[in-house]
């Protein structure tokens, strides 16, 4: 497991390089690497402008039935969510964004959990399989 | 932060993504097409992504953005090069890029620029 910073542009950018390469290492399709990878890319900017930085962590994983994939956690200590319902609504935004961030990585990931209190931080745990 | 060439040819301002897109990198793509447009009178913009390997939500909005910013400057913009991938993923995350004209690759959509008189 490897954990990254996330506090620049720059360290999204090496998020989403590090989980490129942990997707094509264990066998996603070019495809689902770029689904794994938006994903990434939204969920990491989520944290560095919502969440004021944090962490995004890397895990290489095996199904029950032997299929490997990547699990991403991120995390930051922002001011969490108050209505998660909401936040995860196509076009619901908290500003100048499109709404599509959360929702839409939502949609390209295997598996998708978000924990959030206000005051207290949000993580969000996807996962993506190989196929 | 690594910043994004814009090539004039002729009428036309030729932009090809060769980096890792960052959000100021594409904030800052932006602002020097807007520059550039109003200083060349350049009526066509050819935008192409081809070694672009993710379009998330914050890219593809700017992307529509230098489209509209375009028209405003009575320039067309023309996204060329897309991988299939990235269609197929801008399409599942919800993003149809209305407004930005697309070609298969750079000849194709000077093709369409030239068309325009």
């Amino acid at each position: 497991m490897d954990e990254l910073l996330i506090q620049s542009g720059d360290d999204v950018v090496r998020v989403r390089q590090f989980v490129r390469n942990a997707a094509a290492d264990n066998g996603l399709s070019l495809v689902d690497q770029t689904k794994l990878v938006t994903a990434a890319s939204e969920l990491a900017r989520n944290t560095l402008v919502h969440g004021g930085g944090g962490t995004a962590r890397v895990e290489v994983v095996k199904s029950v039935n032997g299929r490997a994939g990547v699990k991403l956690y991120f995390t930051d200590e922002g001011p969490g969510i108050t209505d998660i319902e909401l936040a995860l609504t196509d076009g619901w935004t908290t500003g100048t964004g499109l709404g599509l961030g959360l929702s839409g990585a939502r949609r390209l990931v295997d598996e998708f959990e978000l924990a959030s209190k206000p005051g207290a931080g949000t993580s969000v745990t996807v996962v993506k399989w190989s196929r | 932060m690594e910043r994004v060439p814009i090539l004039k040819i002729g009428q036309i301002l030729f932009v090809s993504i060769q980096i890792d897109l960052q959000d100021e990198s594409v904030i800052r793509l932006q602002e020097d097409l807007a520059d550039e447009l109003a200083v060349t009178r350049a009526h066509g913009v050819i935008i192409d992504i081809t070694a672009v390997e993710i379009v998330d939500s914050f890219i593809g909005r700017m992307l529509t953005t230098i489209g509209s910013i375009s028209r405003l400057f009575d320039a067309e913009t023309v996204l060329v090069g897309m991988r299939p991938a990235v269609a197929i993923t801008l399409t599942e995350l919800g993003l149809s890029l209305s407004g930005v004209r697309t070609a298969l690759n750079a000849e194709k959509g000077l093709e369409i620029l030239n068309g325009k008189s």
